[in-house]
């Protein structure tokens, strides 16, 4: 996630593109600093799927263990409301797409325009998030040990919201994180810093909004969809 | 911060090749906040020496504890929180960061001719995480300690009313250090690398660090989720960990090993790339071997992710894993072997000058082999059930850890002495505590693989009188142990004050860092440089001056 910041600011040089950009004193060129800025991101990309692949992991081993209750359990979990989701938060990596376009273009408006719309999907994505939260709160449909649901044949439901709530709420912490990043490059657009020629920012905090839309598909199906 | 950084480099930014990087700013501030990958090396190597003399002094009293069979100077309790701390400290505070945080930041850049990393600031901030983390740890010892060993095995671990969330917490900030570092040196090395150093014209130490870097990347977030589904399953009781909900403890050790094989690569890479380094100028010969050398430490990356389920022969693992975590096991061994073969080959019909660095290189040569092939007995399922926890291991660990990292470690520091802080220091000295070191490492830790084959177990506060003389003798190897890295600290430090100007070249290396002032300034070179030569090329090197 900092990457994009180390393009930011650096020592001065005679290449000036946009207002505030100049290349690092220690790359040869901006393509090299485009590049390795992409590269940086991309690496700390491989390392969150790699975060995900350790819960993955996890849901996979007690899915086999539990099947049966797994199976139970997951008839407890909205599946409106996790569909209605999957759509906000793919039309937001949309979105994201066209605001890098836009950048690119350098048509401020309209970059401008679709990060708000981004933003708004994220923050509905918590908010209907919140209200799932909430009903599973309500009915005790809790991790581990504080799970007191009611109905309940099987005996290990709680891993199964354990595990729910962990992969959710990661994901939803880096929902959270994400809608800080698109402020900031709103707050930078504005600004004016970006143009044709100096874009990374906004390229590299779409390439790690893609990966939250990313965790999600695989999310909802698995946890939500197959029985 | 950020703009504060850029003023203070623009006013530092050298115009001639006048200011060293020491001086190029003056006091505390102007380090704390520089993001010189040179002053951050330097700021690492004390912090992760400081830690080294933590981790030594928790080692010092566990073994004066187990001078006598019973009670010697603790109780159980605390011994349980000594070797906790020990390990704690050395594997995550010191072994880990140690020679990519200190020596690589310092000579990656310079070394491909380059005038930083590809990302300063980011450089700066695995420092601060480093520093964040080392306090949730250390906080530790303050409150109530931790007795779990450093592996945090579960179901104790859920349990124990130690401090376990500060440790891990620790660790996770830690394991985010330790990936940015990574992140950071393979883009460098992917877009920095100055015209003419192509990927084999790099020195070897680079691809040790690069594969480092691939294993920190890929292995470090899965001991990051596995750290955070502990703290939860002891402050939330999740049931993913506890039995009594459901839950598997052997899950946790398959995660932390997932991580933590891997991470003995993250810890014995760099310093084998340090003896290609040492063993190549101190002998003056070209590498024997380069992308044999070169390509075994990428495939003892690659290979050390798929061996975890060894440290799990006697944890109710399936035999069907456990003879193919066998089997992979052993294949680790053929790389290590390319690698030492290869160095042996170096030497032959080189023209070796017996200086400290190649002291310890040698030294490396011996303790790391015996290291590795002890590795070899328990990876071997039947023997290994007889030696699994004893210490048997803790002696097969030690000689890979600390006779390979350590001693490769120390040995660069002694090689790069000159360079990062321009001064010589005394040979003797140097010479003296190389030999104190090697005999004191060996009575210390041969003696454990003696107790190990005997069924002594690890970990045991008390033990049969038929031990004792060979405890004994390891205590005593512990206090030769010190007093080699008394001497060795006297004599580096009493360098900086006393020690003789060191010239640009002190060893006849022909690898970039050599090209440039000692100590270097802050853009490391007055002319981005030059590559004539790859860095092993003596022979055309001295054809070329004659002619």
């Amino acid at each position: 996630m900092s990457a994009p910041a180390e393009i930011v600011e650096g020592q001065p040089s005679a290449e000036r593109g946009s207002p505030q950009f100049e290349v690092a004193h220690h790359f040869d060129s901006a393509d090299t600093q485009f590049d390795a800025g992409r590269m940086g991101v991309w690496l700390f990309l491989v390392t969150e799927i790699l975060l995900f692949g350790g819960l993955f992991c996890t849901f996979a081993v007690f899915r086999s263990w539990y099947f049966e209750d797994f199976v139970e359990a997951h008839h407890h979990l909205n599946k409106v409301m996790g569909g209605a989701n999957t759509l906000v938060l793919i039309g937001s990596s949309l979105t994201m797409a066209l605001a890098v376009r836009a950048a690119q273009m350098t048509d401020k408006k309209q970059t401008t325009r679709m990060l708000v719309i981004t933003l708004l999907c994220a923050a509905t994505f918590l908010v209907v998030k919140y209200f799932e939260y909430s009903a599973k709160f309500e009915h005790g449909l809790l991790p581990g040990a504080y799970f007191h649901g009611e109905g309940f044949q099987g005996t290990h439901a709680g891993v199964f919201f354990a595990i729910y709530f962990l992969m959710t709420g990661v994901h939803g912490l880096h929902v959270l994180i994400g809608m800080g990043l698109i402020t900031w490059m709103l707050i930078r657009n504005l600004r004016g810093d970006f143009s044709s020629r100096y874009y990374a920012p906004v390229e590299n905090v779409g390439l790690y909004w893609h990966l939250v839309d990313l965790v999600w598909i695989y999310l909802f199906p698995l946890l939500y969809l197959v029985g | 911060m950020s703009r504060s950084i850029t003023v203070d480099e623009v006013a530092a930014a050298p115009d001639s090749g006048g200011t060293d990087y020491i001086n190029a700013t003056k006091g505390v501030w102007s380090w704390l906040t520089t993001v010189d990958h040179k002053r951050i090396g330097i700021m690492y190597l004390v912090s992760v020496l400081t830690a080294f003399a933590l981790g030594g002094f928790f080692a010092l009293l566990l073994r004066l504890e187990l001078l006598t069979p019973k009670h010697t100077i603790m109780s159980a309790d605390t011994y349980n929180q000594a070797f906790t701390l020990h390990g704690v400290v050395m594997v995550f505070l010191f072994i880990i960061p140690s020679i990519p945080g200190a020596l690589g930041n310092f000579f990656l850049p310079i070394m491909i001719g380059a005038k930083d990393v590809a990302f300063p600031r980011l450089n700066l901030l695995s420092l601060y995480l480093y520093w964040i983390g080392a306090i949730f740890a250390l906080s530790s010892i303050l409150s109530s300690g931790l007795d779990t060993g450093w592996t945090f095995y579960v179901p104790y671990s859920s349990t124990t009313n130690t401090a376990v969330v500060n440790v891990t917490l620790g660790a996770f900030v830690l394991g985010f250090s330790s990936i940015l570092t990574g992140l950071n040196f393979i883009v460098t090395l992917h877009k920095l690398r100055a015209p003419g150093v192509g990927w084999f014209k790099m020195p070897l130490f680079l691809w040790g660090l690069y594969a480092t870097s691939i294993v920190q990347i890929l292995a470090t977030p899965v001991l990051g989720i596995t750290l955070l589904l502990l703290v939860f399953e002891r402050t939330l009781h999740i049931g993913i960990f506890d039995p009594a909900l459901g839950g598997d403890p052997v899950l946790f050790q398959h995660f932390f090993w997932f991580y933590s094989h891997p991470a003995v690569y993250i810890m014995i890479l760099p310093g084998m790339g340090i003896i290609s380094e040492l063993i190549a100028v101190h002998a003056h010969r070209k590498v024997f071997g380069y992308k044999a050398i070169a390509f075994s430490s990428v495939a003892i990356a690659l290979v050390g992710f798929l061996v975890w389920g060894h440290h799990m022969f006697v944890a109710g693992q399936s035999e069907l894993a456990s003879t193919i975590f066998s089997f992979l096991t052993f294949l680790v061994a053929i790389p290590s072997g390319v690698k030492v073969f290869n160095w042996i080959g170096t030497l032959w019909g080189g023209s070796i000058s017996f200086k400290a660095p190649m002291l310890f290189a040698l030294s490396f040569l011996f303790l790391f082999t015996i290291g590795g092939l002890t590795g070899v007995f328990l990876g071997m399922l039947s023997v290994d059930m007889h030696l699994h926890d004893t210490y048997f291991v803790v002696a097969h660990f030690h000689y890979v850890m600390m006779g390979g990292t350590v001693t490769a470690f120390v040995g660069g520091l002694h090689h790069w002495w000159p360079k990062m802080t321009g001064r010589m220091y005394s040979e003797k000295l140097a010479v003296l505590s190389c030999a104190l070191y090697f005999i004191g490492f060996n009575a210390t830790f041969f003696t454990q693989f003696l107790m190990g084959s005997r069924g002594m177990p690890r970990r045991y506060y008390n033990y049969l009188d038929q031990f004792q003389p060979l405890h004994a003798f390891s205590t005593f190897g512990s206090w030769i142990l010190g007093a080699a890295f008394l001497v060795m600290l006297y004599n580096l430090l009493n360098s900086l004050k006393n020690g003789e100007r060191a010239p640009k070249n002190p060893w006849g290396g022909l690898s970039l860092e050599w090209e440039t002032a000692s100590p270097p300034v802050t853009e490391n070179f007055v002319h981005v440089p030059h590559v004539e030569h790859g860095p092993y090329d003596y022979a055309a090197t001295v054809a070329r001056r004659a002619s």
